[in-house]
């Protein structure tokens, strides 16, 4: 359920990285103040060990299909919430740079609905309640296969609400959610059910674990976390819609003032005139309208301007247009070939 | 993917990152922002681009023959990638069905175009993220991140991982070829065998974490790894690099290269034919 960069837009991964970043802030300095440098390196190898272990597969009996561990709620569970939202971030980071899994603006999608979800949600909320102090077999078993699978459904979610914000996939909601869901609930089912083999497993051999989970971080104040949080998605969704405003402002309207009149002074290319040229120019972001079909009325009534631009959005491009712009990139493909050739030329080659 | 694949992939791009091209001695920390800049600005555009999209290829592929990273391994990892992205997108042709374009025969619909937009964002953004790795190489992207700002903990998190990778992987790997060898078929272990291999892989982990934090204690460990590189610092070379290429990004964000320069031949002709004085 990797969130990936081609779905995305900057604004989402923009406000999600805003999120992630802060509650990654937050949690290293809840672990700074904590010093207990012990935790250092066991939370970088338990990274790499649920690294590793989401490469091995498992066959599921009678469904010919197999199944691997995600690991942020065993992750959660030995290390507590913040260091494991540190270790989860860091496998998620390195897969996003290695294997491309998402990608790096979705980084931040991904960390939170993998990482916060477990981390913040499904552990406190979810399986704390559920395990209790000195939990048994029975009580790990329920409580990890519980919020493994409502975590994975929460992740799931959110990755529906992120991509359908984003508006570059034409699914609707209420199918993605359909789709996404009982796929993931499936999914959840088997993390839940690898987790708790696992816990019960480490319960067995290493009793002295469950003792005390987390040591002394875990009355303090959630209030600064919530506060930060809303000012840096505020701040960040507020910079970022001025960009994707509907009207030309900003950057873009001095860019158009100061090149734009060149252009559109330029007539003869005749197949599409001015209008066409400023209104490309006008689309900054994507609108973010979930279906383009409807026309944007309450939009244009909002901001007051310019409607029959509005209602000239991209459904009705001049045939024209698209085709030089498909005669371009097709030279622009050539362009950038022979370039790549002619440096690939000039650079010497190291064998 | 299997954990011997990943683990040779990995090795590649650090590899890759090993050498020694005046793009691998910029600081870090300008290939992290350029890059940035560059996701925001490509996927910024709007969902029905397709060939505003294609001058943003240049950036990859001149950094890549620039750092001396294969083409062809750029082109194998970005379309491992592409699977997820497709399985959302192929919807798009299905719902959207305005004609936008027609050749001949062939209509083009709003659809087809996003679709196609769509999969070229994902090979874009993949292919400059490896581009990225394969001319940085993560420890020194780490680094640029935490004098960016990232906190110190999830720097040391990071480098920790990063170092600890390959040592339980191989781990791993020893116990799974003794499991081949010792119960033959190659194929996936059941429940069972799994529960006590992952398990036992979880306790020679903590036991490691223990080991790893006494050596640490005997070494002297402040809350930071050393650094094994020199420090590079952000200089002429860094201004230029991010100058240059920041630049072409506006450009190719604002302009509509692609439609101007495919205007022109259609304008010449229409010169040529008399249509305009």
């Amino acid at each position: 359920m990797h969130m990936a960069d081609a779905l995305l837009s900057p604004a989402v991964g923009g406000t999600m990285w805003a999120v992630s970043a802060s509650l990654l802030a937050y949690s290293s300095s809840r672990l700074k103040s904590s010093l207990d440098d012990r935790r250092v390196p066991l939370m970088g190898v338990l990274a790499a060990f649920v690294f590793a272990a989401q490469m091995i597969n498992f066959s599921i009996p009678g469904t010919g299909s197999s199944g691997h561990l995600g690991g942020g709620l065993i992750l959660a569970v030995l290390l507590g919430p913040h260091a494991a939202l540190l270790a989860i971030a860091s496998v998620l980071s390195v897969q996003a740079l290695f294997f491309a899994d998402g990608g790096l603006l979705a980084l931040g999608c991904n960390i939170f609905n993998m990482g916060v979800i477990s981390c913040f949600v499904a552990y406190p909320l979810i399986f704390k309640p559920l395990a209790g102090d000195s939990p048994n077999k029975t009580k790990l078993m329920t409580a990890s296969v519980i919020a493994a699978t409502l975590g994975l459904q929460i992740g799931a979610f959110s990755v529906v609400l992120e991509t359908v914000a984003s508006g570059i996939s034409e699914l609707p909601f209420s199918s993605f959610v359909l789709l996404m869901q009982p796929i993931h609930l499936a999914i959840g089912l088997v993390e839940g059910v690898v987790t708790a083999m696992l816990l019960v497993f480490l319960h067995k051999t290493r009793p002295e674990l469950f003792g005390a989970v987390a040591p002394g971080t875990e009355s303090r104040p959630l209030r600064p976390v919530v506060i930060g949080l809303a000012l840096a998605a505020l701040v960040t969704a507020g910079t970022l819609s001025w960009f994707a405003s509907a009207n030309p402002d900003g950057l873009e309207w001095a860019m158009g003032k100061v090149s734009g009149k060149e252009e559109l002074a330029a007539p003869e290319t005749g197949i599409h005139g001015a209008l066409d040229a400023l209104q490309k120019r006008t689309a900054f972001l994507p609108d973010y309208n979930f279906k383009q079909a409807e026309p944007a009325k309450p939009e244009a009534a909002a901001t007051g301007a310019k409607p029959e631009q509005k209602a000239e959005a991209w459904p009705n491009v001049s045939a024209g247009t698209s085709f030089s712009g498909l005669l371009g990139g097709l030279m622009t493909l050539c362009l950038a070939g022979i370039l790549a050739f002619v440096l690939r030329r000039r650079t010497p080659s190291k064998a | 993917m299997g954990l011997d694949t990943a683990l040779h992939e990995i090795r590649r791009l650090d590899d890759l990152a090993a050498l020694d091209t005046p793009l691998h001695r910029l600081d870090a920390r300008a290939k992290v922002l350029v890059t940035l800049f560059f996701l925001v600005s490509m996927l910024s555009l709007g969902r029905y681009e397709v060939s505003r999209l294609l001058p943003f290829a240049a950036f990859p592929l001149i950094l890549a023959v620039q750092g001396g990273v294969p083409l062809s391994l750029l082109l194998r990892r970005a379309a491992l990638a592409l699977p997820f992205v497709v399985f959302v997108g192929i919807f798009n042709p299905l719902i959207d069905r305005t004609v936008h374009l027609t050749l001949g025969p062939l209509s083009i619909t709003g659809g087809m175009l996003s679709f196609l937009s769509i999969v070229l964002r994902s090979l874009l953004a993949v292919s400059t993220g490896l581009v990225l790795v394969a001319v940085t190489g993560f420890d020194q992207i780490c680094r640029a991140l935490g004098r960016l700002g990232m906190p110190t903990a999830l720097l040391v998190q990071l480098q920790f991982l990063y170092r600890y990778l390959f040592v339980l992987a191989d781990e791993a790997l020893r116990m799974l070829h003794a499991r081949t060898q010792r119960c033959a078929p190659d194929r996936h272990p059941c429940l069972r065998e799994y529960r006590s291999l992952l398990g036992n892989l979880l306790l020679r982990t903590l036991d490691r974490a223990g080991r790893i934090h006494q050596a640490m204690l005997c070494r002297g460990f402040d809350g930071q790894m050393p650094e094994l590189r020199p420090t590079t610092r952000f200089g002429p070379a860094e201004w230029r690099f991010c100058a240059l290429w920041g630049l072409f990004l506006v450009a190719v964000r604002i302009l509509n290269l692609p439609q101007q320069l495919g205007d022109l031949p259609l304008y010449l002709g229409g010169k040529a034919g008399g249509l305009f004085p």
